[in-house]
């Protein structure tokens, strides 16, 4: 009997792959590249959870969703169930489910990754928030009774969306202020379509409308109203989620020729603006034969797969040091590689070069090594002295990082600043230095993922509603 | 949605129109901008906030038609909407009593001019105004500059009005007649601040110019409206507008305002051949 019991026990299934678009298709448009789970697969995908008794994939994420549980309602196949128990903790699954990086997350945690591949946690979530949502009206949740409180919520990007949905599900009367025209902050300026569609941005955006919150656009902080002002006006907490607005270029000679854009313009132009569809749309993109980006992480690889999309015929990442040291997820890289997009390593630019109507016609680059490990850990780039060469090219993005933007900072003279101009909170209760303003995301760490922010964003409410229920700072 | 509330024909393709945005009208100050944004499909440009009425909650705006949003917007009327209005951007003129004042506005660029010079004379400046353009049909407010100016000239490429010339040659003229000149604002065409730059630099007068990059969000985040002032590279949105005109390098300005203009061009013909069809239609 034993023996029988034990040839009945099914072999764990692989990690299920999901299925893609082509790379020789998909180069050549803005839908998304990847397609999902089946019902089928997801089940299978499911089985492969064993219910750890102790599971560690939980405390692996930042918003702690009850990964297990919703997993064991895919393999029962009650899809919206799952979906609607990662929302207990999760307002936004359809988007974490697509840009998280599980692989350094709770992925990285699963048991089964001692032994195996881990349970495709992401694509699972991505799966029932999708199901869902083409299964009908999305249910809100049960309110609270209403707190008769005031809370604003200053940006609308993941750190924001969360804290206010949070605080609505409590009975916080939320107001969310974007400065820009729609609300989703870097997950619809930055995050291009072929990787999060916007609809699925505005689905999930409406999804914390639902819950009660009110979305303000065009509205600058700092400018249209102050934080005192809010105040004033009877809110007695404020979150600042700005996000880190800055573009960094280069400081070198010819940075301003035309034709260099920060990643944040030539992003802002193709998704915001949809410049992918001029002149269906106003907003001009232009893109010549030969594109380069400079950078390693998600932005570049966002930035280089755009201009390959908008008709590049060669695209290039340009990076000073070898790809083991690229910070970008490994699948967008190789979703880059496969699309065509060439990689130099170990270069660096040292001049931009103009033609006599001030465009980029190409740049001066100089080859690098690595030297001795740095304060990130990875090894520093040493420039190799005489090893410059010229390079053309006439479409440039600097995708380099950005920093602090100071716009809302600089009429807060309370608030405390970190040396690079961050704000200083607490990581836990994302308090600042003001009384009643806390603060999370990329304004307080500098650049992150959409999951940090969101954590951010859950801590941030809980503290919240502490403080406007005790009063105690 | 912002309302039109009230629109005027100032000039030849020239309209302003009264806009309503109470929270921006509230905090505006002169030198300030919005960024607007016509319809879904529209792209966003920014203009100055030429006056205010804090009590109605208004903006007036002047547009001068270039190209396809502005003639878009030429063609509404009061009721119609803007999809989007945000501001007040960029930092506020610095306004103090600096003693004799000359703004000069060139084009449509004197509606820029025209809120900073009202606040120069407010704070108890004398007050000279320039105002040129091309030929008369394009000068635009004229009454409501003369009500504040303690002097007032103008100046027409064509001669059609006012004196024949530019409007460095009234400054000129101003100059040279001995004139004690504190400060020179000047708005309009970026050669046109480039000359008038250069005329005072030789006299050794402050100048501050207002300079009309090319913008999409105008809070920072972009990069697109960068210029070199001094040898540094500023966001006219943040920055800006305004600078010191001696410093500013207006060949780099004059290059990057031309970045897309054959897309320009393009989508300016599409939309008339577009109007032009409709027409046939009915």
């Amino acid at each position: 009997m034993v023996e029988k019991k034990k040839k009945k026990k099914k072999k764990r299934p692989p990690r299920q792959e999901m299925p893609r678009q082509d790379p020789k298709e998909r180069r050549k448009n803005f839908n998304e590249v990847a397609l999902g789970f089946s019902e089928e697969t997801a089940v299978i995908e499911a089985s492969r959870c064993i219910g750890c008794p102790k599971p560690e994939c939980i405390d692996g994420c930042p918003v702690f969703v009850d990964i297990p549980g919703f997993i064991k309602l895919v393999q029962e196949k009650k899809f919206v169930e799952a979906s609607k128990k990662i929302k207990e903790t999760n307002v936004l699954p359809a988007i974490c489910g697509r840009v998280c990086p599980q692989e350094t997350q709770c992925e990285i945690v699963c048991v089964l990754s001692k032994i195996d591949k881990p349970v495709a946690i992401g694509r699972l979530e991505r799966f029932v928030a999708d199901y869902e949502a083409a299964a009908g009206e999305i249910e809100i949740p049960p309110k609270s009774e209403p707190k008769g409180k005031k809370v604003a919520v200053v940006g609308s990007g993941p750190a924001g969306l969360t804290v206010a949905g949070e605080l609505a599900k409590m009975g916080y009367e939320v107001t969310i202020f974007e400065a820009l025209h729609k609300p989703g902050g870097v997950l619809v300026y930055g995050i291009p379509e072929f990787r999060l569609p916007k609809a699925i941005v505005a689905r999930e955006v409406n999804f914390v409308e639902k819950l009660g919150v009110e979305v303000k656009t065009n509205f600058v902080v700092g400018r249209t109203a102050t934080v005192e002002d809010f105040f004033d006006q009877g809110y007695g907490a404020v979150f600042l989620g700005l996000g880190a607005g800055l573009p960094w270029f280069l400081n070198l000679p010819g940075i301003n020729l035309v034709g260099i854009y920060s990643a944040n313009e030539f992003l802002t132009r193709s998704n915001l603006m949809k410049a992918y569809l001029f002149p269906e749309y106003d907003t001009p993109l232009r893109v010549g034969k030969k594109a380069v980006v400079i950078g390693g992480g998600n932005v570049a690889m966002d930035s280089v797969r755009t201009s390959l999309r908008l008709g590049a015929k060669e695209t290039h990442i340009i990076y000073r040091r070898s790809r083991k040291e690229m910070p970008a997820r490994e699948e967008e890289i190789e979703n880059a590689e496969a699309e065509g997009v060439i990689f130099d390593f170990l270069v660096n630019p040292v001049e931009f070069l103009g033609d006599k109507e001030g465009r980029v016609c190409g740049m001066k680059l100089i080859r690098m090594e690595l030297g001795e490990p740095d304060e990130s850990g990875r090894r520093r780039p040493v420039p190799i002295e005489g090893s410059e060469f010229v390079y053309d090219c006439d479409t440039v993005v600097i995708a380099i990082g950005q920093g602090p933007n100071p716009l809302a900072l600089s009429t807060m003279k309370d608030l405390k600043l970190n040396k690079w101009g961050y704000i200083v909170a607490d990581i836990e209760t994302c308090k600042t230095s003001m009384k009643g303003v806390f603060a999370g995301g990329d304004i307080v760490t500098g650049e992150a993922t959409v999951i940090e922010a969101m954590g951010f964003g859950w801590r941030a409410s809980i503290a919240i509603d502490k403080y406007l229920t005790t009063g105690e700072w | 949605m912002n309302r039109i509330i009230d629109k005027k024909r100032l000039a030849e393709g020239i309209n302003l129109f009264e806009i309503e945005a109470p929270l921006i009208a509230r905090k505006r100050k002169p030198g300030q901008f919005v960024i607007i944004r016509i319809d879904e499909n529209g792209e966003r440009i920014p203009l100055t906030i030429a006056d205010v009425n804090k009590e109605k909650g208004i903006i007036t705006i002047v547009v001068q038609v270039v190209g396809k949003t502005t003639e878009h917007l030429g063609t509404l009327s009061p009721g119609d909407g803007l999809l989007d209005v945000v501001g007040p951007l960029g930092q506020p003129t610095h306004i103090e009593k600096f003693g004799t004042v000359v703004a000069i506005g060139g084009g449509v660029g004197h509606a820029v001019c025209f809120p900073i010079a009202k606040g120069m004379k407010d704070a108890g400046n004398y007050l000279i105004t320039i105002v040129g353009a091309r030929t008369k049909d394009l000068i635009i407010l004229e009454e409501e500059t003369k009500k504040f100016s303690d002097e007032f000239y103008i100046t027409t490429d064509d001669g059609s009005y006012g004196k024949k010339g530019l409007v460095t040659d009234q400054l000129k003229e101003l100059l040279e007649g001995g004139k004690k000149i504190d400060l020179v604002l000047a708005a309009g065409p970026a050669i046109m601040m480039k000359f008038v730059s250069l005329m005072t630099k030789e006299y050794g007068i402050k100048t501050i110019v207002s300079l009309n990059s090319i913008m999409v969000d105008g809070t920072g985040m972009c990069g697109v409206c960068r210029v070199e002032v001094g040898g540094k590279t500023k966001f006219a949105c943040v920055d800006g507008p305004e600078f010191d005109g001696h410093e500013v390098n207006y060949d780099l300005l004059m290059k990057r305002l031309a970045t897309y203009k054959e897309e320009e061009k393009l989508a300016y013909d599409r939309y008339m051949q577009k109007i032009k069809d409709k027409g046939k239609e009915m």
